[in-house]
């Protein structure tokens, strides 16, 4: 029963990261149906920035989270730029996107390599103090406490944002017309910018906490990362915000429930993507997904 | 308000609408008419910057716009309810209307949604409605109360009657009056001729892209050519 108390635990913190990466993927294809293949590595390049400015910069934690935040938002302001503004008027701009998309993803792990070398790497012992609470018999730790915080911080801002604030009616507008946002007098080339930024630091703050959760940094950090994000965003439905948040607690949960049944983690990533084959039969729009109507 | 001279529109290599000139003064109530395929939306798409213009020049209030962004035009005071209304279908009524007010300082919205629901008092009954579940002719009165929340010095209004009941249609040109009568200036779009006469000071007819005759409303109207063009009447 502990165990797998301690397990439900565990898909939980893994879960809410994995929710946090995906949103990132779930934004930018709620306003403009592409997806960012570069996104995986704005995360690995949020949590190497974040070890650098504590390890180099000497920084805090706390003050290194922000920054490196941050940064990574300004590289999704230069994957907008470099990788699918030049494409925008092009026909094939889906698949033309896509492709640039990964060249930026391959640059961005080569420069990694270049700066951090091809290994693993890790925060400095004492990043975040070590405190552990024995509740029961499951064991928590201060990181998973700060991690799940964060999370829901994050979260709760964006969905706030995106519900309230001047610039979130504005995103939401665009991604439901673009000509009709035009002539409401929103500047749609800046909110996508916007939206870029937003995604990539969310992704960004993704690696930070992956980083510290694991305990293991590296420049192809991102690559078990990505194709699971995917997943989780069919899962919860293409472009809901609150589906990707849903479909990252799934994917993390079934994660750990296979390894706590099973008793090896063999089996772990086989059930948790035959779990999204399951769902696209039953609902195919994914959990929260809707059947979204295009303009011809 | 708005003066246009020679403006060319061309779609690839086809020229959808040819030096066009033609003006609208401040107060009045311009229609452009003509059938289906004309140029009218077109020429409407390019006064608000969403299709770019081959040549010619577009000037609101003295000040040229040809090359300014669609947004900052809206900012300008030149604002379309579009073709097919355009409402944000997911959103609800009230969101419509302040996206509608993106371009206008935050603490005039609340007054400005009390006098559209004042002037469309259907908006008010709907107001957390998602704009998507509106009838037809509810949708195009949120799109035109939309487009006044942006306190437009012009308000491009393109085929707002197009496929709505007989009674709705009354409806939305009693408040094409009415805006009138409050000194809105108005360039409207419409294939529905008679009644867009009936509200116009001044019209231009449209055919393939060039302007083919031009005049006050309620001459063009006893026009026994216009009349036998496009009221269906056999003179």
């Amino acid at each position: 029963m502990n165990v797998l108390g301690q397990q439900l635990v565990n898909g939980l913190f893994i879960g809410g990261m994995y929710s946090l990466f995906a949103v990132g993927y779930t934004l930018v294809f709620g306003v403009l149906d592409i997806l960012n293949l570069a996104h995986a590595a704005v995360f690995t390049m949020g949590g190497l920035a974040a070890l650098w400015l504590v390890q180099s910069a000497g920084l805090s934690i706390w003050a290194a989270f922000p920054l490196a935040t941050l940064l990574a938002g300004v590289l999704g302001l230069l994957v907008n730029q470099v990788a699918f503004v030049p494409l925008r008027r092009r026909p094939d701009t889906y698949f033309s996107g896509l492709i640039s998309s990964i060249a930026m993803a391959i640059i961005f792990e080569a420069l990694a390599m270049q700066i951090f070398g091809a290994h693993n790497v890790r925060f400095p012992a004492g990043t975040v103090p070590v405190v552990i609470w024995r509740l029961g018999g499951i064991t928590i730790t201060l990181l998973q406490v700060e991690i799940l915080a964060t999370v829901v911080l994050l979260m709760v801002t964006l969905t706030q944002l995106l519900k309230r604030a001047r610039i979130g009616k504005a995103i939401r507008a665009v991604a439901e017309n673009q000509r009709a946002a035009r002539l409401l007098g929103i500047n749609v080339d800046g909110v996508i910018a916007f939206t870029f930024f937003l995604s990539s630091a969310l992704g960004g703050a993704a690696g930070i906490l992956f980083g510290l959760y694991f305990d293991s940094l590296s420049p192809d950090m991102g690559r078990p990362i990505e194709l699971k994000g995917l997943a989780v965003i069919v899962l919860g439905g293409m472009g809901s915000v609150p589906g990707a948040i849903l479909g990252g607690l799934a994917f993390g949960l079934s994660e750990v429930l296979t390894v706590a049944i099973s008793g090896t983690s063999n089996l772990r990533d086989a059930v948790a993507f035959t779990m999204l084959f399951a769902i696209m039969l039953l609902r195919p729009s994914g959990i929260l997904g809707k059947g979204r109507t295009r303009e011809a | 308000m708005l003066e246009v001279k020679g403006l060319t529109v061309a779609y690839g290599l086809v020229e959808a609408v040819r030096d066009l000139n033609f003006s609208v003064a401040r107060g009045t109530v311009v229609s452009l008419v003509g059938p289906n395929g004309a140029g009218k939306t077109t020429t409407l798409n390019a006064l608000s910057g969403v299709v770019p213009v081959a040549a010619g020049g577009i000037a609101l209030e003295g000040r040229d716009i040809t090359r300014v962004s669609s947004h900052r035009r809206v900012a300008k005071g030149l604002v379309q309810v579009p073709e097919g209304r355009l409402v944000l279908a997911g959103m609800s009524v009230r969101e419509n209307l302040e996206l509608g007010a993106y371009r206008r300082p935050s603490q005039e919205v609340a007054g400005d949604i009390a006098r559209m629901e004042e002037l469309f008092p259907i908006l008010a009954d709907k107001r957390e409605t998602p704009a998507g579940s509106l009838s037809g002719g509810e949708q195009q009165m949120l799109a035109m109360a939309r487009g006044l929340m942006a306190r437009p010095k012009l308000l491009l209004l393109d085929e707002p009657s197009l496929g709505l009941a007989p009674l709705v249609v009354k409806m939305i040109f009693e408040i094409v009056k009415e805006l009138k009568s409050q000194g809105q200036t108005i360039l409207l779009v419409e294939q529905n001729v008679y009644q867009s006469l009936a509200v116009s000071d001044y019209a231009y007819v449209v055919e393939n892209g060039s302007i083919v005759l031009e005049g006050a409303a309620d001459k063009l109207s006893a026009d026994p050519a216009v009349a036998r063009a496009y009221l269906g009447q056999t003179v």
